[in-house]
């Protein structure tokens, strides 16, 4: 008797620049992706990073070993579609345990067209990055496109992030509005504060932005409306908005196209609040350079120090770039360093010490990642209102918490505070 | 803030007799604790009743005492050795228990003997299911539907709110001894007299069952400057109604999307900060309904717990020692990460492996045991 032998799995092959092949099994699509290889060390959200428009160019390797015990579902989706080139894990799960599961994390990339490898030794691939920085890799899950040869001259051949301007590949067509909050699905969560009055009018220009960013500017109590990376200033003030929010997105940021000029047109007339990619595009608008990390920082624990209390926060980061320090404060700005890093010392944070402005690396947002850093947005709420009451208030006094609500010793309690009394 | 200089001598209890739900885990938390206080300067008097254990040799204390896990003989261990405090979170509920009837019979204030780590409205609140209730009203988390009982007719009474089946819990046990499950009247009664007796209040709770759900520890450390951090997540393999002590646990939490643990974790930092831990680790559990993700608290441990070896194991961050040092004064940013050695203790680790707990059952050495796995 004969017995009959399951189907062999599909391979996947990943070739890094620098001649390393990793050979694994294919889930998802089968097509070929290339991007910069990073590694996120996140446990839980491969959801939301796989549909993170900051991963834009990237493929991304998820640390933790097994992925996709969640399944996807439909409320987790950070924007409209996946925009990483390519996802690699240790072991796929394909029979999600969840009450939300809807789809398994193999099929959504199937229909979405993202490639990925699975069974390979992702410790050895990230100790690989760390040590010799990010680089370009080529993930083909097309068992017509295996061949180790063809994939590394490719690797060699894609660009990096370098000098390309991915925003406009995710950003928005048209202005858009937002008005939903953050999701409210458990029986038994802790309650939220309710949406503070009155509300204030505020523009976020759409550099790739995540939908968490957009809710909790709704329930911070924004009228937000979301338009395009290329909106110029002239064309956003019009609109009269209280406040201007530049979001977070992918890839280099002295490479989206002519914003550095409209920002700064922007920082003159109205409050400004940054995060990620907004934050480094705030820092070149001031002046300042941008420099690539090794190997970036992608995780939901990194230590980001708020240097006016000296108090760390557990934080969500997410970037390649870093506002490079010396040459911001070299620029003559009136600018402050408000958070670093503690694990290299890179700027997190930066605030205008005359003008409302103000900026964060890190994401506050989370989504995934914990919410330690949300205050972020109340600070914001505080500036905003502070500033529209005519009071002269600065970025800089906001992140000092000087005669603020919004202090540091207990950001939660501090943030409902703001809330309650804004 | 500095190391606490207003105090020299502190008292250890540790966990006592190794008795089925309470083994060697306190003896693993309890030497790393004496250990890290001998580290700071501090004279160390340790209580444990059980001589094969770790902590009991020699050099883990000044003073190590061999003696019964009673108020009386603590009591003239205090008179001779004028401890100006007791850290009673490292030895389990026994030397939580221990250190709530020491200050009822007045010792603590007769022998002007303080707490760190733990204060005794903390571990009330945390301890008295009445309290607990009362506080996670007031932040706005649930419990299963219950209800406490001094008798058999208040149960009963209870019990017709809620309906079968039911949880029956007795208070202020180790490990939840004495906790049982009740489907039909014709056992009610005689489980509800057999809780009253377990407890030494004679008082049990009668609890809306959560029997199948699943279920999630969290391990969490807080300061004095309020910082707090989760150590670890883990999930049951066995649902809720087999006691964490009898099931395979899972370090991290295997099926909860970043949305659910995230609320998990903005729940956890709220029971800590309501109950007043104020400094140290404290092991928190939920049940989450399969079906729609419904989340209860079901209990807060106010110490280290036994779930606190395997977080610690599982991560490499070593709760008692850190549990420790943040009951004499430091914070967790003034701590070295043991790990990484430069970046502080107020992290959490991310991990990229799994960490399984798997019982080991010798019901071949009692023959004639129910081997059904329950609530205790």
């Amino acid at each position: 008797m004969t017995r009959s032998r399951p189907p062999s799995p599909p391979p996947a092959t990943l070739a890094l620049a620098d001649g390393a092949i990793y050979r694994g099994v294919a889930f998802g699509a089968r097509c070929v992706g290339a991007g910069e290889v990073c590694f996120n060390t996140s446990i839980t959200g491969y959801q939301e990073i796989l549909t993170d428009p900051s991963y834009a160019g990237q493929i991304v390797a998820m640390t933790y070993t097994q992925i996709g015990n969640v399944g996807t579902n439909p409320e987790d989706e950070e924007s409209r579609r996946p925009f990483l080139r390519g996802f690699v894990v240790k072991e796929i799960f394909h029979a999600p345990s969840n009450w939300r599961a809807s789809e398994t994390l193999d099929a959504r990339m199937r229909r979405h067209e993202i490639p990925g490898i699975a069974g390979i030794d992702t410790r050895a691939l990230v100790r690989r990055i760390r040590e010799g920085g990010a680089q370009v890799g080529v993930l083909s899950t097309d068992p017509d496109q295996q061949e180790e040869a063809a994939l590394l001259a490719r690797a060699r051949r894609e660009p990096g992030l370098d000098g390309r301007d991915l925003v406009a590949e995710v950003t928005c067509d048209a202005p858009y509005a937002w008005s939903d909050p953050r999701w409210r699905g458990i029986d038994g969560q802790l309650p939220r504060a309710p949406r503070p009055t009155p509300s204030y009018k505020l523009v976020a220009l759409d550099f790739g932005v995540k939908r968490n960013i957009l809710r909790m500017l709704h329930e911070h109590g924004f009228d937000v409306t979301v338009v395009p990376a290329s909106t110029p200033a002239e064309e956003i003030l019009r609109l009269a908005p209280d406040a201007v929010f530049l979001s977070n997105g992918p890839g280099d940021p002295t490479a989206v196209a002519g914003v550095q000029a409209e920002v700064r047109r922007l920082v003159q007339e109205k409050p400004v609040f940054g995060i990620c990619l907004g934050h480094q595009i705030l820092g070149l608008a001031l002046g300042g350079r941008t420099l690539k990390l090794k190997f970036g920082h992608h995780g939901g624990n990194q230590p980001g120090q708020d240097l006016a209390t000296g108090k760390v926060a557990i934080c969500a980061e997410n970037h390649g770039y870093a506002v490079d320090a010396d040459s911001l404060l070299a620029a003559g700005e009136a600018v402050a360093i408000t958070h670093v890093n503690l694990n290299d010392g890179t700027v997190e944070g930066l605030a205008h010490k005359h003008r409302p402005v103000f900026s964060v690396q890190y994401h506050p947002e989370a989504s995934p990642g914990p919410h330690d850093a949300a205050y972020f947005f109340a600070r914001f709420r505080e500036l905003v209102a502070r500033h529209v009451a005519g009071e002269a208030v600065t970025g800089a006094q906001i992140a000092a918490g000087a005669g603020s609500a919004a202090n540091e010793r207990n950001p939660r309690r501090a943030a409902t505070a703001a809330l309650s009394s804004a | 803030m500095p190391r606490r200089d207003d105090i020299e001598t502190i008292l250890v209890i540790g966990a006592g007799p190794i008795v089925i739900g309470q083994a060697c885990e306190f003896d693993y938390s309890g030497s790393q604790g004496c250990k890290a206080l001998r580290e700071e300067g501090y004279r160390v008097v340790l209580v444990n009743s059980n001589p094969a254990t770790i902590m009991t040799d020699p050099e883990f204390a000044e003073r190590t005492y061999i003696e019964p896990m009673t108020v009386d003989s603590l009591e003239k261990i205090i008179a001779r050795e004028r401890p100006d405090v007791i850290l009673p979170t490292l030895g389990g509920q026994t030397a939580l228990n221990l250190t709530v009837a020491l200050a009822e019979e007045g010792i603590l204030e007769r022998y002007n003997v303080g707490l760190i780590g733990a204060q005794l409205e903390s571990i009330h609140k945390a301890e008295d299911r009445d309290a607990f209730r009362v506080a996670m009203r007031n932040i706005g988390l649930k419990l299963p539907a219950s209800g406490y009982a001094r008798s058999l007719e208040e149960a009963r009474s209870v019990l017709r709110e809620i309906g079968f089946p039911v949880i029956i819990r007795p208070s202020f046990t180790l490990g939840g001894t004495g906790g049982s499950i009740a489907y039909r009247d014709e056992e009610f009664d005689e489980l509800i007299a057999w809780a009253l007796r377990q407890s030494p209040r004679h008082t049990c709770l009668v609890e809306q069952s959560v029997l199948g759900w699943k279920e999630y520890e969290l391990e969490v450390m807080r300061d004095a400057a309020d910082n707090v951090v989760i150590i670890c997540s883990i999930e049951n393999f066995d649902p809720m109604g087999v006691h964490t002590g009898d099931s395979i646990t899972v370090a991290p939490a295997q099926t909860l999307t970043d949305r659910e643990y995230q609320e998990m974790r903005d729940a956890s930092i709220a029971i800590i900060r309501e109950i007043g831990v104020d400094t140290g680790g404290s092991n928190i559990q939920f049940g989450v309904d399969p079906r729609d993700g419904t989340l209860v608290v079901i209990e807060m441990n106010p110490r280290v717990s036994r779930s606190s070896a395997l977080a610690s194991k599982a991560t490499g961050f070593p709760i008692a020692k850190i549990a420790a040092k943040l009951a004499v004064g430091y914070t967790l940013d003034e701590i070295r990460n043991d790990i990484t050695r430069e970046t502080p203790a107020s992290f959490e680790p991310s991990i990229d492996y799994v960490v399984t707990k798997i019982p080991r059952f010798t019901f071949e050495k009692f023959p004639g045991v129910d081997d059904t796995l329950t609530t205790s």
